[in-house]
This record gives C-alpha cells, structure tokens and sequence, in this order.
C-alpha cells in the first residue's frame, strides 16, 4: 500500500489508501512504524488521513492498535482524520473511536495537535 | 436438527437485579405511552414484536450449554456451564423415568464450563450412561475435582450414572451415534477445543472461549477451513475488537468483529454471537449484535451471513 506523507509544522500528516486487510497489513505495520520513528525524532504528532482508505479489516486495525500503542509510550499524539463512511462506521463498530481520536476533516485533527500545524496547513 | 440453548454468559453466571428489571419496566411503560390494551394477549403481542429485545427479554445469565436434538434418543450436548442444570430436568422430565444416554463434548474445563455438572440431575440417576468426551488429558481429573472436599459435598463417585471419559484426537473426525465431531485445537489458557459437528449434511461450528489473530495467516487459514461452509457457526464474541486486541489481548476471547470476518470468508451462513461477557447489560449484548449485522451488511460479498445472538431458551432449527 503506498503510504504518502506530508509535512504540517509539528505534525506528519501519513495518507494510507487502497484497503487495508490482512493481506497487505504486514507491510503497512512495517510502514507505519517508519512513520512513527520519523514523528518521534521530529517531536511530530502523526495524524493518519484516511481520505484514501476504502476499507480497513481487524487485522488492519490491529495495526493501528500497535502504533498507537508505541506512541502512546514515545509521547507522539497520534490520531485519525477523514474517514470515508464505511471505514467510520468500523471504527465505531469495533470500538476504535475510543481508541485514538477521530476528526472529520484533516483540518480538525491538525487543529487538535498543534496551532502551528493548522497554521501551516492553512498556507497551504 | 435443532439447537437449544441452556447457557450462553462466558465466565461467570448473571442475574438480573431489580434495578434492572425496574429499568426494563419503566422503559416498557415510556414505550407503551397513550396506548390502549384490552388483554393479556394485547400487551403480550406488544412486548414481543413492538419493544426491542433488551427490554422485553433478556439473554440470561448461565453460563455455557448447547444442546444439539439431532433425532437420536441419545442427547448431545456441548459443555456443562451453569446451563447444564436446567438442561438436566428437561432430560428427566422428558424421559420420565427411563434411563437416558448423554454425549457431552468438552471445549476445555475451565470452571465456568463444568460448573453445571454437580447440579446435573441425570447424573444423580442410576441407568443414565454419560460419556463425556474431549480433547484434554485432565478432563476426568478437573470434574473430579470440583466434586471432592471441600468444595461439594457430593463426591464424583457417589454419582449414580455410569460415566465414561473418551479422548478425542484434533483434527481426527469421531462418530458418536450418528454424530460425526472433529475437534480443532484453539488459542486460550490451557488450551481449547472447537467441534465441528456433521449429521445429515448439516454442520455445526461450537467455537468458544478461542482468540483469533488474522494476521496469523496460518491460524486463519485453519479456522477458515474448519468453518468452511458450516450452516451455524457458535462464536465467541465477548468483547468488542478494540478490547480484544488492546487490555484483553491474550485473555483467550474474541469480537464479534472477527467472528463476521472468519464466517464470511468460510462461507458460513449463519453466526451466532455466544460466551457474552458477563459485566455486559442486555442493551450491550443487543447493541454488539446490531454492530454485527451491519459490519456484515457493509462487508457482504456474493452470500449473505446471518447474524444472531445467542441467550439462554434460543431455539434454532437447521
């Protein structure tokens, strides 16, 4: 799964598309830790766009259980921006919406992080 | 074949309290504003097909026990839970004084699947043939156990049945009066067993007190093709995903999330959500089920699966 990112002040905005299951959530763990590591050493918080993820199963999701368990340790904020509606409505069904945070735009999750990120994000 | 459930509460059995059945009330009264019943029969339809389960009924409390009417004379039944005495005096009000033959099936022998047994009254009956059967070295050891000193005042050998303790080998299918079971080992403390029952060309899945991790691409593999097309599968669903795989993890349970996962990608057809965790209210059972069915709706494929929860008095025929 390709998994794009950019940058927002404080703050890594990481964009994973595509469907996220027990197939590929291997990868995407390994990924997503690269992600976390590079957030850690930037003192970032990661919000994790899911604009582009079309469908997330409990394997997907244990992914996320992973890392928001590692940053939770290192201090990183971690949280979700954008759902599509069926991937908000798994969160909800598996209880992930208690989990990590979810915000309806990238500009919501930004805003809760860091003013400079949203700052940043309002530039453009 | 028909499925009957004693008990269907994991852990620990439950009750209703008063403040519960107080709460069911009044929101049965709010319910039942400005309308008008002229009978029993009235309010009664009212109950059943207007008010949400949670506050007409409720799951139950005992603890694991399913009951498999196959046709035979002989009985089947899967773990001896809280559920296992009520179970007992349908068999002795049933067979009225002739001796009975009952096939237990073990998945493990944690206490709240033997618990049941003491208070079993077909045990107490000289003529009745138990055979219990399981994967487990100790199984013998565990029922004597909770019947030795000081823990019940009835010892295991006072009991009038013959009983008969059979070791069944994972993976090797049994027949047992025309039954055919395979036992599949599962992921919990001490070990677990899930059966797959064939008979007539129906199958059952019992699969309790089991951790499933998908991303363990072998383990699936092996559940899927244990649930392959199995037209019930019995699920342990007692925590929501995010617990199971966050505090609970390695607890031994799993989600009613992972039980859609595993019955669609077998081709089951029918999940029934079962060992409900104890600490949850009816409302809680009831709104697990409703997020089952429409993670099933959202994640259909060519087949639709059927999504049920299991509580205790649950009849259905196959």
């Amino acid at each position: 799964m390709p998994l794009s990112h950019r940058s927002y002040g404080a703050a890594r905005v990481v964009s994973p598309r595509g469907r996220l299951d027990h197939d590929n959530c291997e990868g995407f763990q390994r990924d997503l830790a690269v992600q976390l590591d590079a957030c850690t050493q930037e003192g970032a918080a990661l919000v994790l766009d899911m604009s582009g993820l079309e469908y997330v199963s409990s394997a997907g999701l244990r992914c996320l259980m992973i890392a928001a368990k590692q940053a939770a340790t290192r201090a990183n904020r971690m949280v979700v921006a954008s759902p599509q509606p069926v991937v908000a409505e798994i969160l909800q069904i598996s209880r992930f919406n208690l989990v990590l945070p979810v915000f309806g735009t990238t500009r919501e999750a930004l805003a809760s992080v860091s003013p400079q990120a949203v700052q940043a994000f309002d530039k453009g | 074949m028909r499925v009957r459930f004693w008990g269907t509460r994991g852990s620990i059995p439950v009750a209703l309290t008063a403040a519960d059945i107080r709460d069911k009330l009044a929101r049965a009264l709010l319910a039942a504003s400005g309308r008008r019943f002229d009978s029993y029969g009235e309010a009664h339809a009212f109950a059943e097909e207007t008010l949400p389960f949670s506050v007409s009924h409720s799951f139950g409390g005992h603890t694991s026990c399913v009951e498999f009417e196959t046709g035979h004379e002989e009985y089947f039944v899967c773990d001896m839970g809280s559920g296992a005495r009520a179970f007992g005096e349908h068999i002795l009000a049933r067979q009225g004084g002739r001796p009975a033959t009952i096939n237990v099936f073990m998945s493990h022998v944690h206490w709240d699947h033997i618990m049941g047994f003491p208070f079993f009254g077909p045990a107490y009956v000289p003529g009745t043939r138990l055979r219990i059967y399981g994967c487990h070295d100790i199984l013998e050891q565990a029922f004597r156990l909770q019947q030795s000193p000081p823990c019940f005042p009835v010892s295991f050998d006072q009991l009038g049945a013959t009983i008969e303790f059979v070791k069944l080998t994972p993976g090797q299918p049994r027949e047992v009066s025309g039954l055919k079971v395979t036992g599949q080992l599962q992921r919990h403390s001490g070990d677990s067993y899930g059966y797959r029952f064939e008979i007539g060309g129906r199958s059952i899945v019992y699969t309790t007190d089991s951790e499933h991790k998908l991303e363990d691409r072998a383990q699936t593999a092996a559940i899927v093709a244990f649930f392959r097309d199995a037209d019930l599968v019995i699920f342990d669903a007692m925590y929501s995903l995010a617990e199971a795989i966050s505090v609970k993890e390695d607890w031994g349970h799993s989600s009613n999330v992972v039980g859609v996962e595993l019955c669609q990608m077998a081709g089951a057809k029918h999940l029934v959500l079962f060992h409900h965790e104890p600490a949850n209210s009816d409302a809680a059972i009831e709104g697990a089920l409703r997020d089952a069915r429409r993670l099933e709706e959202l994640t259909r494929g060519a087949r639709p699966l059927r999504v049920s929860a299991a509580h205790d008095g649950m009849e259905i025929d196959l």
